[in-house]
């Protein structure tokens, strides 16, 4: 029996843009591996995904369960446990939404494995999963090998290369599941932010703003903005921090990766740890009254200026060249 | 509630990054000039963690796994009134990494008793692993809630707790019993406060307990063979630079004017 490389996508989420870069990677890994691609699915997903999914993957494994209508971190362990015990992996692949950080250290421990999270490129090294992390927020980049199997990796998907369509379908199977409602932990209310900063990872263009906006009011003139532009809002750490803006706008290692086509950074500076979540952008811009501000380093164009002179003219200007 | 917080001692993640370098091994960062500091999200832990006395009661204590110098971390969160603090020395000289802390910090737990809460940071700023406190969970066989980012008792059930936890679309709030392992993200209400002189003074006077390795029952061995788990192979610095070009022009409203067409020309082709 050959071994496998698994990619797990949570149903919660569905077959998105960041599902499909997991996808890619288990696929590539399993290649390099010499291993069956096994695409497990946990969490209620529609048919119509299930089968399309099964173009990019060896084989199919759905692992669902009424008490699997909602993601809980403790029973979709038990779950993942069980399957993993049996399919026996080299690797298993998660994305980097939330709920899979949370998963990758625990059921590395409970396998008995080597777990690694934001894996950048990953391949394959004396018959160990090597990755590529930024460490030192951003700072460097470190080379990392998993050596102790299964590899339990979390990788930033959006960055991964989509799956290619495989030539034969795949076998889909469904894992029967005994499980029991924890009675320890209970989610007892979900809350969705107004604006939609789940999909902040999708847009095309973004407006960010940092503590140099120097209170919360501005974010409404830099909304005004984004609304002439078609973007969304972000902002820095230290913006979310002081409470101007919800913590979903947070852009960074320890916000979100954003990968527009225009960053715009007003009164940013540039920290490692923000540009590491707009290392995917395709054109960053800045707008700040400091020309030593770093940010400027990963602009291709920027304005020294006091955001206060620009940010209203800017936006008429804007409104009549977008007519 | 007795609450037991995790403090790891960092290189000052603010420092330039034209400031870093990487070390003879090639494998680490050089310490350099660079201050030693809290990792923050330990901070907001902290913070969390006084906060929750405030209202209601409990013990706080603090440890942390390092070298002697994170005796640093340690007098500063007693200048904040903890109640008491441990440093585990690491005695071997290698870098940790999140399963052999999880493992030494599980045992001293053992030595020091039960704990209801036991937190953590989400993740340090140096490695950025988020790992510590999801083996520490399993270590302990405990349930762990992350990036949680509040945190309260439930008035009628005393091991019950609410937890207000940051997820991709927003928040959840979740109910558990503990003893429990919980990781804390930064959010405008665990902002670290500061320490009074007076309370910083007083903090070097306070007695800290110092355990080796073999006070807590670990054998070197199981550390190396954790630390062999996932092998750092090299570091590199990336090089990445884009040349700005600067929005120039004789008065503001022409550099405006040419900031707006550099913005609609890049919006307009998406
Ligand atoms: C472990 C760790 C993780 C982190 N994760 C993140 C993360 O995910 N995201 C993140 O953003 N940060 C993160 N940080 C924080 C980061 O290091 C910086 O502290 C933060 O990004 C600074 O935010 P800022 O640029 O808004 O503020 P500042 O650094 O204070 O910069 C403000 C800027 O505004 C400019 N300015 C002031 N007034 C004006 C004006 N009138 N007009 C125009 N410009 C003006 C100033 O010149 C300055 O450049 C993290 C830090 C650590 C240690
Ligand atoms: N050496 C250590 N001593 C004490 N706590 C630690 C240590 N290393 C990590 N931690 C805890 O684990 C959290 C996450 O760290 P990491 O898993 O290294 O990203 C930190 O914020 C600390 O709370």
């Amino acid at each position: 029996m050959t071994s496998v490389v698994v990619s797990c996508v949570f149903g919660w989420t569905g077959i998105n843009r960041a599902a499909m870069g997991v996808i890619g990677a288990g696929q590539r890994l399993a290649r390099e591996l010499g291993c069956t691609h096994v695409c497990l699915l946990v969490g209620p997903m529609s048919e119509a995904n299930v089968s399309n999914v099964s173009n990019f993957a060896d084989r199919i494994v759905v692992a669902n369960h009424p008490l699997l209508d909602n993601y809980q971190c403790e029973t979709v362990l038990t779950v993942l446990t069980q399957v993993c015990k049996e399919l026996n992996p080299k690797a298993v692949l998660f994305s980097n939404e939330s709920y899979c950080q949370e998963i990758v250290p625990r059921l590395a421990h409970r396998l008995d494995g080597s777990a690694a999270g934001d894996a950048l490129s990953l391949t394959v090294q004396d018959d160990a999963v090597m990755v590529t992390r930024s460490v030192y927020g951003g700072k460097a980049q470190a080379t990392v090998s998993l050596r102790r199997s299964p590899a339990i990796i979390w990788v930033r998907a959006r960055a991964q290369s989509p799956a290619q369509p495989q030539p034969q379908t795949s076998q889909i199977s469904q894992k029967p599941l005994a499980l029991e409602p924890s009675t320890r932990v209970q989610v007892v209310q979900r809350h969705i932010e107004a604006q939609g900063t789940a999909k902040l990872e999708d847009a095309r263009v973004i407006v960010s703003g940092g503590r140099g906006l120097g209170g919360p009011e501005p974010f409404a003139q830099l909304q005004a903005l984004a609304d002439v532009i078609g973007g969304q809002m972000a902002a820095s750490r230290a913006a979310c921090d002081a409470g101007w803006v919800p913590a979903g706008w947070q852009v960074g290692q320890t916000g979100k990766k954003v990968s527009p086509e225009l960053y715009l950074a007003i009164a940013i500076s540039g920290a490692s740890q923000h540009i590491m979540g707009i290392a995917d952008a395709k054109t960053v811009a800045a707008i700040n009254v400091d020309p030593d501000a770093p940010i400027f380093h990963h602009c291709q164009f920027g304005l020294v200026e006091d955001y206060r002179q620009v940010v209203g003219p800017l936006r008429e200007k804007l409104t009549e060249l977008l007519v | 509630m007795n609450i037991l917080v995790c403090l790891k001692q960092i290189l000052d993640p603010e420092m330039p990054s034209r400031d870093f370098h990487i070390d003879a091994t090639g494998r680490d960062a050089d310490r350099g000039s660079a201050g030693l500091v809290m990792n923050i999200f330990c901070a907001n832990a902290l913070e969390t963690a006084l906060q929750f006395r405030e209202q209601h009661g409990g013990k706080i204590t603090v440890i942390t796994y390092g070298s002697a110098s994170a005796e640093e971390i340690l007098r500063k969160a007693l200048a904040l009134r903890v109640d008491n603090a441990v440093l585990v020395k690491n005695e071997i000289e290698q870098r940790l990494n999140p399963w052999s802390v999880a493992r030494v910090i599980a045992a001293a737990i053992r030595k020091l008793g039960d704990f209801d809460l036991i937190l953590t940071g989400r993740e340090s700023g140096d490695w950025g692993d988020g790992q510590t406190g999801g083996f520490l969970a399993e270590e302990l066989g405990r349930p762990c809630i992350s990036l949680a980012d509040d945190l309260k008792s439930d008035g009628s059930n005393p091991a019950l707790v609410r937890i207000r936890r940051q997820n991709d679309q927003g928040w959840e709030v979740i109910e558990a019993l503990t003893p429990l392992v919980i990781t804390v993200t930064n959010h405008e209400h665990n902002v670290p406060r500061i320490a009074k002189t007076r309370d910083v003074m007083q903090a070097f006077r306070q007695p800290l307990t110092t355990w080796s390795h073999s006070d807590i029952g670990v054998n070197p061995q199981s550390i190396t063979e954790d630390l062999a788990r996932s092998e750092v192979l090299g570091l590199v610095i990336p090089s990445k630079q884009t040349q700005c070009e600067w929005i120039k022009g004789d008065t503001l409203d022409e550099r405006i004017s040419l900031l707006a067409r550099r913005i609609a020309n890049v919006v307009q082709s998406v």
